[in-house]
């Protein structure tokens, strides 16, 4: 019987957490999972406005975008964070936000500033560089690839690891990097790449714990697709101290894709003054000094200072690849059609 | 075949239509149940995404024709090699007791709730250390086996350990050979319980979605998965909606045989518990030997790699893996009660644990008390039930990514709510939970209920005294069933998630989304902690089953 009534409880405060009306000052916020923040600076916002923000995770970037606009005409939050570079065309046309120029965007370089209509207000920006384990290439005494095209050497023969573009946004990065660079040859490269036994897995926590052998996971390729600042995280990260990285990325021009996160005010949303608030808030030095040690990605505040580990492990490529999100947008689906045709 | 048709005489009786409770009153809830999380989410996203178009379109038509094939073809496959594995592990869980048969046989049920990403890392290092390269294809078979063998050992090892053992005894002294006995009186007994898995552990393969992402390389596709990338990744809808309801076609075309070949039979036999004794011939002590042996080796190896790694220390000092440090370490169990970095999603590891554990008992809770009338009404079929049977088991070969749509379009905002997580675990687990308990409610002998009702008992008095006792073995294989469902997070990701509130699998799939030792150990730690927790459950839930 005792077992049955503590049943009946944990059913009854479920109902009861289902039914319960919802605090006047809520403000909803939806991420992609990767969304990650300390529990002050939310607080600070919270105390300072009045307000209890909630957070609601729809899966990766991509998926979380296509959830928020199927539910277009019942907005699933008030503040939509996440949106890449690579989707912000597919955001924009499906008209999902309110526009809200913050007078924080002042600071923001100008080539962040993508969207002149101010819908989606850029937040943070990351790049997508191959990482290499420094021991097998030293241990090995072998030089380093320095392009893309060195990737198809025979001494990097089954040496690279990468994320399935469909299914994975690192790896859709990496694509873009190969279409800027090669234009309309980007899928000769990869028949290329295939040649000489590129790996490709369904996303980047396969790519990086299950075949990367810089990581914990000890897999069997020494270069993986991943970001600028994983060799800082795994300073961070690793369970003794340690006084350099195991892993670092390769930087030469063109080899790396920059991708940048917008934020939005969802359409229809009733707290549009507070929303405002938070999309100003998440410009703030306070939230622009978090984001590094919680999302690994850089902050676009100049005020905003770098912690130690990203300035000594990580690294901003010169030169990154570029596509306009105009151009992404408009043969995104096509591109990976071919790509998935090509690498079958 | 004279002794075969003797005990089909003996055993059968024809299915009477009286129930204890009217009809309309066991259907009602479970109706409702689906209408509203089930069938008004998934037609208010078929009706926004529907276009008859795309129908006809060639290329379409191409994709859809290569994507069914495939996914007849794996789930046949897997199917085929499951059985090939459970039939012989349900035979010798029900008929012999071995030292640590309770705990191999708990194991057995691990890899139902790891998730994912885990079972493929864990295979991938059980393969890298035995120095194996298997293709795509091989992996994701070996992987759907590892992951439903269990469902044949609980439901036709439930079975069997529930046959009268007077039946087999009766007809072996009549003369029948062991091959006899086992064709004429065994395999016919059995048949309601071995169908139901066939068509439950068909259809997990059949719909099969992380398996085949993770280890296919998102070049192999079943049509979940290329539902799910034309929903989510590479959007074309109509294209998603159309597969969808091909899917969900197939799913009610399979129900439909299920139900067609399932209604030919019943056999009403009065359970014993009391069936499984230590092996005693030689050829049983090789075959108890060798199988428990080889059980073991495949379901310890790929996990055993997670606890190794939760406890050793393999991180190299000065950033260069020359010289590495191998040891015993704890830290990452301790690291596990840190906040380190003042998240606000942080979560203790406790505090996690008990998230899953109070959803997996509320999803228990829902799918019994849904599940059992409709498991009572359709063990007494009528036209109603040969209409609904179907229907019940329609969520579980139903497109998860299309429902998890539905649902947001249908309840928006609501579906954060924290009571949406058992709630969609329970449409997965309802199927398992009415498949589990029909075969036992059916073999309940109608001569006990009858005898019962002409001494004077009140209907519910004979399901107090004659079905629920019968049915205690049934009821717990559904809960167990329901439990593991649960702690193993199905479908549930395809929802809106609340990061304040994670469950152990979504805690661990945090810790893997960085890089770093510490986040990869950690994530082992709490691995080796869900198996942990999750053996305990199933050793308490199962405590006095394995007689």
């Amino acid at each position: 019987m005792k077992k049955r009534s503590l049943l009946v409880l944990v059913v009854l405060s479920f109902l009861f957490a289902a039914c319960a009306p919802a605090a006047p000052a809520t403000l909803t916020v939806m991420t992609h999972s990767s969304f990650a923040v300390s529990e002050d600076v939310i607080k600070t916002f919270e105390t300072q406005n009045n307000v209890k923000v909630s957070f609601v995770q729809g899966g990766d970037a991509g998926e979380t975008l296509n959830k928020a606009i199927l539910a277009k005409d019942a907005p699933l939050a008030d503040v939509l964070f996440g949106v890449d570079n690579t989707f912000l065309s597919r955001a924009l046309s499906a008209e999902i936000f309110e526009p809200y120029a913050a007078p924080e965007l002042e600071d923001v370089p100008d080539e962040f500033k993508l969207d002149a209509s101010h819908q989606a207000t850029p937040i943070d920006f990351g790049d997508v560089c191959i990482n290499y384990d420094k021991k097998y290439f030293s241990t090995n005494q072998l030089a380093l690839p320095n392009s893309l095209e060195s990737l198809t050497k025979p001494e990097y023969k089954n040496l690279l690891v990468v994320e399935n573009p469909t299914t994975s946004s690192v790896g859709l990065a990496f694509l873009l990097a190969t279409r800027a660079h090669f234009g309309e040859d980007y899928l000769q490269y990869w028949q290329q790449l295939k040649e000489n036994g590129v790996t490709v897995v369904d996303g980047w926590e396969t790519a990086y714990y299950t075949n990367f052998s810089g990581s914990s996971g000890r897999g069997p390729q020494p270069l993986v697709v991943s970001y600028a600042s994983s060799p800082a995280a795994e300073v961070i990260f690793a369970e003794t101290p340690l006084d350099d990285a195991p892993t670092a990325s390769i930087l030469d021009p063109d080899t790396c894709f920059r991708q940048i996160e917008f934020a939005g005010i969802l359409k229809g949303t009733p707290n549009q003054k507070l929303a405002e608030k938070f999309i100003s808030f998440l410009l703030s030095a306070e939230f622009q000094n978090d984001m590094p040690l919680q999302m690994f990605v850089y902050p676009l505040n100049p005020k905003a200072v770098l912690p130690e580990a990203f300035v000594k492990y990580s690294q901003i490529p010169a030169q990154p690849a570029e596509l306009t999100p105009e151009e992404i947008s408009a043969n995104r689906d096509n591109w990976l059609e071919a790509w998935t045709k090509a690498m079958q | 075949m004279y002794l075969g048709k003797r005990v089909n005489r003996l055993m059968v009786r024809k299915r009477s239509a009286r129930l204890p409770i009217p009809r309309f009153g066991l259907w009602l809830f479970p109706l409702l149940f689906l209408l509203a999380f089930f069938f008004y989410p998934l037609s208010k996203i078929l009706r926004l995404t529907f276009d008859a178009d795309v129908f006809t379109a060639p290329e379409n038509l191409q994709i859809a024709y290569r994507v069914t094939l495939f996914t007849f073809y794996q789930a046949g496959l897997s199917t085929l090699l499951t059985f090939f594995l459970g039939i012989p592990a349900s035979i010798l869980f029900s008929r012999f007791n071995f030292f640590g048969k309770p705990f191999l046989r708990a194991l057995t049920a691990i890899p139902f709730m790891l998730p994912t990403v885990v079972v493929a890392a864990a295979f991938n290092s059980a393969l890298s250390i035995l120095d194996l390269q298997l293709a795509p294809l091989t992996l994701i078979l070996l992987a759907h086996v590892f992951y439903n063998t269990t469902i044949v050992v609980r439901m036709v090892g439930g079975a069997l350990a529930s046959l009268d053992p007077k039946l087999e005894q009766a007809a072996r002294s009549l003369g029948a050979n062991s091959l006899r006995v086992w064709r004429e009186v065994t395999f016919p007994l059995l048949r309601p319980a071995l169908v139901a898995a066939i068509l439950l552990v068909f259809l997990f393969d059949f719909t099969s979605f992380g398996v085949i992402l993770l280890l296919g390389g998102g070049k192999l596709a079943t049509l979940e998965v290329e539902i799910y990338l034309r929903v989510l990744k590479l959007p074309n809808l109509p294209l998603a909606a159309w597969l969808a309801l091909l899917q969900l076609i197939f799913t009610l075309l399979i129900s439909f045989l299920y139900s067609k070949i399932n209604a030919k039979i019943t056999t009403q036999t009065a359970p014993r518990f009391a069936t499984a004794r230590p092996p005693q011939t030689f050829r049983e002590k090789i075959f108890v030997a060798a199988f428990a042996l080889l059980l073991a080796a495949f379901f310890i190896a790929p996990l055993l790699s997670l606890p190794i790694r939760s406890f050793a220390r393999l991180e190299a000092d000065r950033g260069d893996r020359a010289e590495v440090r191998v040891g015993l370490t704890a830290d990452y169990y301790k690291e596990l009660f840190v906040n380190r970095r003042g998240s606000l999603f942080y979560v203790p590891p406790v505090q996690a644990a008990i998230n899953s554990l109070s959803i997996a008992a509320a999803t228990v809770l829902f799918s019994l008390t849904l599940g059992f009338p409709v498991a009572l009404a359709l063990s007494r079929p009528t036209r109603l039930e040969k209409i609904l049977d179907p229907l019940i088991m329609l969520p579980l070969g139903a497109s998860a990514v299309m429902l998890g749509l539905g649902l947001i379009v249908a309840y928006g905002r609501a579906l954060a709510s924290p009571i949406f997580i058992p709630i969609a675990h329970t449409l997965i687990a309802l199927p398992f939970v009415v498949r589990a308990l029909q075969p036992a409610i059916a073999a309940i002998p109608e001569r006990l209920r009858q005898a019962a009702t002409v001494l004077g008992a009140s209907p519910f008095r004979v399901w107090q005294t004659i079905d629920l006792p019968i049915l205690r073995r049934a009821v717990l294989t559904a809960a167990t069933f329901a439990f593991t469902i649960s702690l193993g997070e199905f479908g549930a990701t395809l929802l809106l998630s609340r990061p304040e509130l994670p469950t152990i699998p979504v805690a661990i799939a945090r810790f893997l989304a960085q890089p770093g030792g510490l986040n990869y150990g950690q994530a082992m730690a709490l691995s080796t902690i869900l198996m942990a927790l999750t053996i305990l459950c199933i050793l308490f839930i199962e405590k006095d089953n394995h007689a």
